[in-house]
């Protein structure tokens, strides 16, 4: 009897953990999305669930442009995360520590500061488009900062390591003889990588978009820092209408959509490329 | 989705009359590895042809030079010097997909996220073999290795033996010009071993498709193969048939790497026809087939089974020494004598425990060890 129970008292502590800091947060926020009233006179529990309509039939442009920022920053992230992986992977020899740790350096500055620093970068006279100004290669009036380009590059810089990371850690794995495997039977480079590298690094990319997307289209510094009006993110939404117009139950009820959002598009993902369906990619 | 009635690939005729060129030819091929400073040699110069539709083994301790031979073969490697030859043609700077080789790897590197068909049908595919064509071959190759209807499996879920079958379906079912085997059953226990050494040489026979076959088993090497090459730092030492190997060692390292060896040192002294006399120090004297010159030092080697033990005075014509008996072990089947020469030199005795066993020795015996002259040979030291 007792030697059953051990296991379930073992994890206890992090039930518990979960309880405290995820269970009764995300209850009394959802408590919240159903009050009306205002920060002077106080919120009460109405159930007012027109609460959500209205953050939908309110905010739905910038939900779909989050979304759509994070599908973006994510398929950059694929596009830059995979290439580096991989060569670390296969090509790090004895550093890939080194070369995994240069990737991580400049994620111990802190977040904001990193992105103030692309505003020089990508500032209109900045080290970026000055330049190119000067050689004639961009029209004087060309900017990038305030544009979707910024807040989407600037997603995609801030979360790149957890896109490689994840890929790096299947690519390790893969035995060498399986790819001398494929060339022995007639594949060419590209198509053992093709038909066998790709294919089974599909887990570690899963994982990867799981891991960016989610942080990218939830993000309010990047459009913050980088952004103009027109970029405005659901995150910086949020953010408006808790600290600055106290609208707690908006705030919260536009949180709970984006999340349902998120959580429907997750189920959906790994249930179209769920880890058996990943390992069952034909050849 | 099988067909169930199974022809199996068209098998060659059995070829004794070896015509064309060889399957595989090695030229004088040499491999060094550099790693840093060090250069390693793993194959110091290596001449050998194998012949078509011929089970060949590459025999030899760890570290030989067994692998990178194969590697070379199979194109994973460059020959550092040297020619290699497939069907005649240099495919030196070849890469391994325009090579008509197959291998077998030691560890099958199966493609793991593929299904038994998808990955016995990977070369096909490669080749843009029509998909009927596919479907059948890979029927056929999954029969011939006792596989069908695992075609779903994913190798993950198969047992050591049966992702054994699959790598080397994998191979066979492109019909290549040879089929390259590194230490296939290494991985597997004793008795599934036993079972798959009789297995791939049916396959082989059934198949008639040339098997170059690395093993550091001396016995799998003699059990399977038609010619073995012995090698040992980088060189082959000899090669030759099992019988001939086993029988007629070329050197000290094959007389000791290949079943048990007695080794006695001599000198050779006068010649007596085709003969040579090999002199031992204080114990007496044989007679030898040699060519060997007089007064050269030899090693005299002669096989535990080819030795007769017992109290009487053996047969005029034969080699005789006089020894003691030490350890005597029996073995059920067969008794293991070690005898002592008077120089202190030792010689082991097979000898099988059949009825007429009557006068065995005892340990402290005097006895007479004697065996053929043409059952021992003189190897130079
Ligand atoms: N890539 C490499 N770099 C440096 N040295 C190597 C490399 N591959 C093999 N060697 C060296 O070459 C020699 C021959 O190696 P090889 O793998 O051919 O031996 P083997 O006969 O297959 O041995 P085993 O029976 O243990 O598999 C060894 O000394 C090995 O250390
Ligand atoms: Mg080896």
């Amino acid at each position: 009897m007792k030697a059953k129970t051990t296991p379930y008292l073992l994890v206890l502590p992090a039930w518990i953990w979960l309880a405290i800091f995820f269970v009764v947060p995300i209850c009394g926020m959802l408590s919240v999305s159903l009050m009306t009233g205002n920060v002077l006179d106080g919120f009460t529990q109405t159930f007012h669930v027109a609460n959500y309509a209205e953050a939908i039939d309110r905010y739905w442009r910038q939900i779909l442009r989050s979304l759509a920022y994070g599908a973006c920053a994510t398929a950059l992230c694929v596009a830059i995360g995979y290439p580096v992986a991989a060569w670390i992977a296969f090509r790090g020899g004895r550093h890939k520590t080194t070369y995994l740790l240069l990737l991580l350096l400049p994620f111990f500055v802190s977040q904001v500061l990193r992105t103030i620093s692309w505003r020089f970068l990508l500032a209109d006279d900045g080290v970026l488009l000055g330049p190119l100004k000067s050689i004639g290669l961009l029209p004087e009036d060309a900017h990038v900062l305030s544009t979707p380009l910024a807040v989407v590059t600037g997603l995609a810089y801030s979360h790149l390591p957890f896109m490689v990371l994840p890929i790096y850690a299947v690519l390790e794995r893969v035995d060498h003889r399986v790819v001398e495997a494929a060339r022995d039977l007639y594949a060419t480079r590209a198509q053992a990588f093709l038909r066998v590298v790709l294919p089974m690094s599909l887990p570690g990319v899963f994982a990867g978009v799981l891991m960016v997307f989610v942080p990218t289209s939830a993000d309010y510094v990047n459009a913050s820092l980088l952004g103009g009006t027109g970029t405005t993110m659901i995150g910086n939404v949020i953010q408006s209408q808790y600290l600055v117009n106290n609208d707690y139950p908006m705030a919260a009820a536009i949180t709970f959509v984006l999340m349902a959002l998120l959580l429907a598009g997750i189920f959906g993902y790994a249930r179209a490329l769920g880890t058996e369906r990943v390992m069952e990619v034909r050849a | 989705m099988a067909t169930s009635t199974h022809e199996g690939p068209a098998p060659h005729p059995p070829t004794t009359a070896r015509e064309g060129p060889a399957a595989i030819g090695l030229e004088g091929v040499v491999k060094t590895y550099r790693s840093g400073q060090e250069t390693v040699a793993a194959v110091r110069g290596i001449d050998l042809a194998v012949h078509q539709g011929e089970f060949f083994s590459l025999l030899g301790p760890s570290g030989c030079g067994k692998t990178t031979t194969m590697r070379m073969i199979a194109g994973f490697e460059e020959p550092t010097s040297g020619t290699v030859r497939l069907a005649g043609r240099d495919v030196t700077g070849v890469p391994p997909d325009r090579r008509d080789v197959n291998m077998v790897f030691q560890s099958y590197a199966l493609f793991p996220h593929m299904s038994v068909a998808d990955n016995v049908a990977f070369g096909l595919r490669r080749k843009n073999v029509p998909k009927d064509e596919v479907r059948r071959r890979v029927g056929e190759a999954l029969d011939l290795v006792e596989l069908s209807g695992l075609h779903r499996r994913r190798p993950g879920r198969l047992s050591g033996g049966q992702q054994q079958r699959v790598a080397l379906a994998r191979a066979l079912v492109n019909r290549p010009g040879a089929l390259l085997l590194d230490e296939p059953l290494g991985a597997l226990d004793l008795k599934l071993r036993q079972a798959m050494q009789i297995e791939l040489k049916r396959i082989q026979r059934e198949v008639g498709i040339t098997f170059v076959y690395v093993t550091h088993d001396q016995s799998e090497a003699l059990t399977m193969s038609d010619r073995i090459a012995v090698m040992n730092e980088g060189v082959v030492e000899q090669l030759g048939p099992p019988a001939q190997i086993y029988e007629r060692p070329a050197s000290r390292f094959v007389a000791g790497f290949i079943g048990t060896s007695n080794l006695l040192s001599g000198t050779v002294t006068t010649g007596v026809g085709e003969y040579a006399r090999v002199e031992f120090d204080g114990i007496g004297h044989v007679l030898v087939r040699t060519d060997q010159t007089s007064g050269s030092a030899v090693d005299v080697t002669v096989r535990p089974e080819k030795v007769h033990i017992g109290a009487d005075e053996p047969a005029p014509g034969m080699s005789r020494l006089r020894g003691t008996v030490g350890e005597v072990v029996y073995l059920g089947a067969s008794t293991h004598y070690t005898v002592v020469l008077a120089n202190g030199a030792e010689v082991v005795v097979f000898r099988q425990n059949s009825s007429d066993a009557s006068n065995a020795a005892e340990r402290g015996d005097q006895v007479w060890l004697s065996w053929r002259p043409d059952h021992s040979y003189a190897l130079p030291r």
